[in-house]
């Protein structure tokens, strides 16, 4: 089966989210899809998914032009797409969550479960895709959810997978494994798109890739000849820098003091067993561990989103161990969430509305609790067009800007800030490699500055880019400190301790 | 910041013309719903029996009812008034994502408390009557709403579950409290309280027209009051925080706002309203209270402000329509004797068409522009 886009053309409004864009997908072969934040990857797929309707072009399935009118015909002609942002049921089981839609049914249309139940495993074994169809959703890591997305697409027997962003979600471990799926797809003679803002990645499982740039294709590459300074060059128009650079170590007074700090799941399970740390003015403290080891408990406690089950948490020689959340932000804690969408924005409120959503209190923006509006539309567009957050107005719905510009969007709120001290979990997740950049310089300028910062990353890349300082979690304790002044950091080592090997 | 940020800075401050969709979803859309119901008002006249020229003079009794004369504008705005009233306070709770059921209980209690206080305190001015006897209403009502708050904010009790309870606890409290001595009025046996004095009342506004006109003083509150929800939703951190709770529960909270503490103020903001309702009725319409004075209202307000889009100008358009409906349905029960009953059937369709947008796009695929839309990754 043959794919043909030609000359695709959808607007929103006055953006040009896709110009004249030809792209061919071919059987057998991954196309790695390539572009800046808002360059117009998603709308692209989504025209090809049948979620959008193209203004202009055609889609030629085998050289026959086909008319979308809805995801349901892209589906029958065997397009299936698996979106960033997971749709599924989080209280059905995967069975079910997979024939959602297209239910086998027997006599009397009674539900037929069992069939389908079946038919999963049948899917499992032939891609190793190893997902217990009996288990619910909500009891799954991220990983194996998006296998159930993978498995859904399959069942709907479809010959040309979309996958939008599909890594930033994903532990490397998992990403590993999941390049594997997607080879085995590809040798089954499946036509795969891959979209991904991670240039190794691309060119390690891509067999052709295409840039965007501004919603048109800006260049092709090979990834047997092309290296990752070219393709960052072609994607942003100018050549990337992938080292920051720091002003020296110079720590000050400690700002943030952890002492024994325990921290409870909502099932009583330990999360963060008894954690010692001091983050200084002025450093950069990097949380290296696979997911699940405690991280996010431990940004939840320090940002007074969960309840402290012992220990303390000093800031600024101040006990706020049981501080709201409101008062450590006042105090200059700022925190970037790790889930943008669910934690960090309202995608139906307008973007000047995300920009003030835990400032709009402050004396800038409100007095006597009536809010200051055009100030603070004013400040939105001086800081979106700081951070370069793509965008036309900042009237506009923030659920309508890319992922990515989302991510830029709700850093920049929090970077933007008076702030003494950053708390932040997976910052560049979903951002292009200019962007990331970017928002490095920026958390660098903040130490500079003297703020403290405390980061968790589950890319190692990043965290031995920026950090002064490395600890690993590992089981909710601290297993692993090195310090990055003294001795130049190793990857095999961290990697070792967050795997649980050093003692 | 250089030249070049500044000058985009500025373009990002430009708000765009609003796009055909939310036109659509604002005008084409209730228009063409109440068109339908209409239709299907008719249909089901015919179905039963009703004679194509009683089903004409039925129709045209409607609009001769509410917008035909002095008298049915009075009527219309008459019920319109405490409709608003209500769902105000609705949408409120609609923003901030709680589905408060309980306007109807709300209105009741504020309405019996603004007749204690319009009753008592003889000799009283009437500008300090009349507003402490609205003030007991609204006062009155959001406790009683404060309680279903409280409920869910301390042990996570659903408040659809506790306004539902709270409304029928408040038809018997009522009752209760129409028998007590202090209340009802004297040498009658049955529930029924004492009147509320000259100066508690809403003066009615067009006497100097026709001494039968019932249209009076409360309008006023009920127009301040649309403002008044528009400026605390849009304007104020108040509003921002029912609305950030509403839509995103949990970016809300990390923001570090309290959610507990925003349902209880919402509870009680929405039961004032209410409350102010029932004084509505009481002082302006009534004079005093017997069992069941609420007729409804509180549960037609839901249905206002679900099709006013919880929108303070919508609630206010919406209550208009549903005035209307009212003291036209009234008329065509008079001229062509058709059941008021047709007037509940007409509402619940529009209701039903304004809930499934898509329906009606699928009815008149000519009125709205081509789109296919779909949420974001
Ligand atoms: N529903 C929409 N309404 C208005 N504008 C939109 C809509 N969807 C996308 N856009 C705009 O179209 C452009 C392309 O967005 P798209 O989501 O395709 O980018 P992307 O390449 O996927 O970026 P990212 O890497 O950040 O996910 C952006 O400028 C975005 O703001
Ligand atoms: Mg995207």
């Amino acid at each position: 089966m043959e794919v043909e886009l030609r000359n695709i053309t959808k607007r929103f409004g006055e953006v040009v989210a896709n110009d004249d864009v030809n792209l061919t997908i071919r059987a057998g072969e991954v196309l790695g899809l390539l572009g800046e934040n808002g360059a117009g990857k998603s709308t692209l797929m989504n025209v090809l998914s049948g979620l959008y309707t193209a203004d202009e072009g055609e889609i030629l399935i085998n050289g026959k032009p086909v008319d979308f009118k809805g995801p349901g015909d892209s589906i029958s002609a065997g397009i299936g797409m698996v979106h960033q942002h997971f749709m599924l049921i989080p209280v059905f089981t995967v069975a079910e969550n997979v024939i959602l839609g297209v239910e086998p049914t027997g006599k009397i249309d009674y539900l037929d479960l069992k069939k389908a139940r079946l038919q999963v495993r049948e899917i499992n074994q032939k891609y190793g895709l190893e997902v217990d169809p009996d288990e619910l959703i909500e009891n799954l890591p991220v990983g194996i959810q998006q296998r159930v997305e993978i498995i859904k697409v399959l069942f709907r027997s479809a010959d040309v997978i979309i996958f939008d962003e599909p890594t930033a979600v994903l532990t490397p471990q998992e990403v590993t494994e999941f390049f594997e799926i997607v080879k085995s797809l590809r040798d089954t003679g499946k036509a795969i798109v891959f979209i991904t803002h991670k240039l190794h990645e691309i060119l390690d499982i891509s067999d052709r890739i295409s840039v965007l740039r501004r919603g048109q294709i800006v260049g092709e590459g090979d990834p047997q000849t092309t290296t990752q300074t070219e393709l960052a060059e072609m994607m942003v128009g100018r050549p990337v820098s992938f080292n920051v650079d720091k002003e020296p170590y110079a720590p000050a007074d400690v700002l943030l003091d952890i002492e024994d700090l325990t921290v409870l799941r909502e099932n009583d399970d330990v999360a963060v067993d008894g954690i010692n740390l001091k983050v200084h003015s002025g450093e950069i403290v990097g949380v290296a561990g696979v997911q699940g080891n405690g991280q996010s408990s431990l940004i939840e406690a320090l940002t007074g989103l969960t309840r402290v089950a012992g220990g303390t948490v000093k800031f600024n020689g101040q006990n706020i161990t049981h501080a709201s959340t409101r008062a450590r932000h006042r105090m200059g804690i700022a925190h970037i969430p790790e889930d943008r969408q669910r934690m960090g924005m309202i995608a139906d409120f307008s973007i000047a509305e995300n920009m003030v959503l835990d400032t709009y209190y402050d004396d800038r923006f409100s007095k006597h609790r009536v809010i200051n509006w055009p100030k603070a539309y004013k400040n939105s567009a001086r800081v979106a067009a700081d951070y370069d957050v793509r965008m036309t107005s900042v009237h506009d719905a923030a659920g309508n800007l890319s992922g990515g510009n989302q991510q830029k969007m709700v850093v920049a709120r929090e970077l933007s800030r008076e702030t003494m001290f950053l708390i932040a979990a997976q910052p560049t997740r979903g951002l292009d490699v200019g962007s990331i950049e970017y928002i490095h310089s920026r958390i660098i300028n903040a130490r500079d500055e003297g703020d403290g910062v405390l980061f968790v990353s589950s890319e190692l890349d990043e965290i031995m880019a920026l950090s002064d300082r490395v600890v690993v979690m590992f089981e909710g304790r601290i297993v692993a400190e090195f310090d990055a002044t003294t001795h130049p950091l190793d990857k095999n080592t961290i990697g070792l301790a967050m795997a649980g090997a050093v003692a | 910041m250089n030249e070049q940020t500044e000058s985009l800075s500025e373009k990002l401050l430009q708000r765009a013309a609003p796009g055909r969709v939310d036109f659509e979803d604002m005008v084409v859309v209730p228009v063409f719903a109440v068109i339908v119901a209409l239709i299907l008002g008719a249909v089901a006249m015919l179905a039963t029996n009703v004679d194509l020229a009683t089903i004409g003079r039925s129709y045209v009794a409607l609009v001769v009812g509410s917008v035909g004369s002095v008298n049915a504008i009075s009527e219309t705005l008459t019920a319109a008034t405490p409709l608003v009233l209500a769902s105000l306070g609705m949408a409120v709770g609609f923003r901030a994502g709680l589905f408060n059921i309980g306007a109807e209980g709300q209105l009741l209690i504020g309405g019996m408390a603004a007749v204690i206080v319009g009753f008592s305190f003889a000799g009283m001015p009437t500008y300090v009557h009349l507003p402490l006897a609205l003030i007991a209403g609204a006062v009155a009502g959001g406790l009683y709403a404060g309680i279903a708050g409280w409920l869910r904010a301390a042990t996570g009790a659903h408040e659809v579950i506790s306004t539902i309870m709270l409304n029928l606890m408040s038809y018997r409290l009522v009752d209760y409290i129409l028998r007590l001595p202090v209340v009802q009025r004297e040498g009658r046996a049955d529930p029924i309280s004492r009147s509320v004095l000259d100066s508690a009342e809403l003066p009615r506004l067009l006497e100097w027209i026709d001494p039968n006109l019932r249209l009076h003083s409360g309008l006023f509150v009920m127009l301040v009051a649309v403002f008044l929800v528009y400026w605390l939703l849009f304007k104020t951190t108040f509003g921002f925080e029912f609305r950030a709770s509403g839509a995103n529960p949990e970016a809300a909270r990390y923001a570090g706002m309290r959610s507990g503490l925003i349902i209880v103020i919402v509870m009680v903001f929405a039961g004032a309203m209410a409350g102010l309702a029932g004084a509505n009725q009481t002082l302006g319409v009534l004079g005093r209270a017997t069992p069941g004075f609420s007729a409804g209202i509180g549960f037609d307000a839901i249905a206002v402000a679900l099709l006013g889009r919880s929108h303070p100008v919508g609630v206010l358009m919406a209550g208009l329509l549903f005035g209307a409906l009212e003291a036209g349905g009234r008329q065509m029960q008079v001229d062509a004797g058709v059941s008021i009953d047709l007037i509940a059937i007409i509402q619940a369709l529009i209701i039903v068409f304004i809930a499934a947008p898509l329906l009606v796009r699928k009815i008149f695929p000519w009125g709205f522009q081509k789109e296919t839309r779909a949420g974001k990754e």
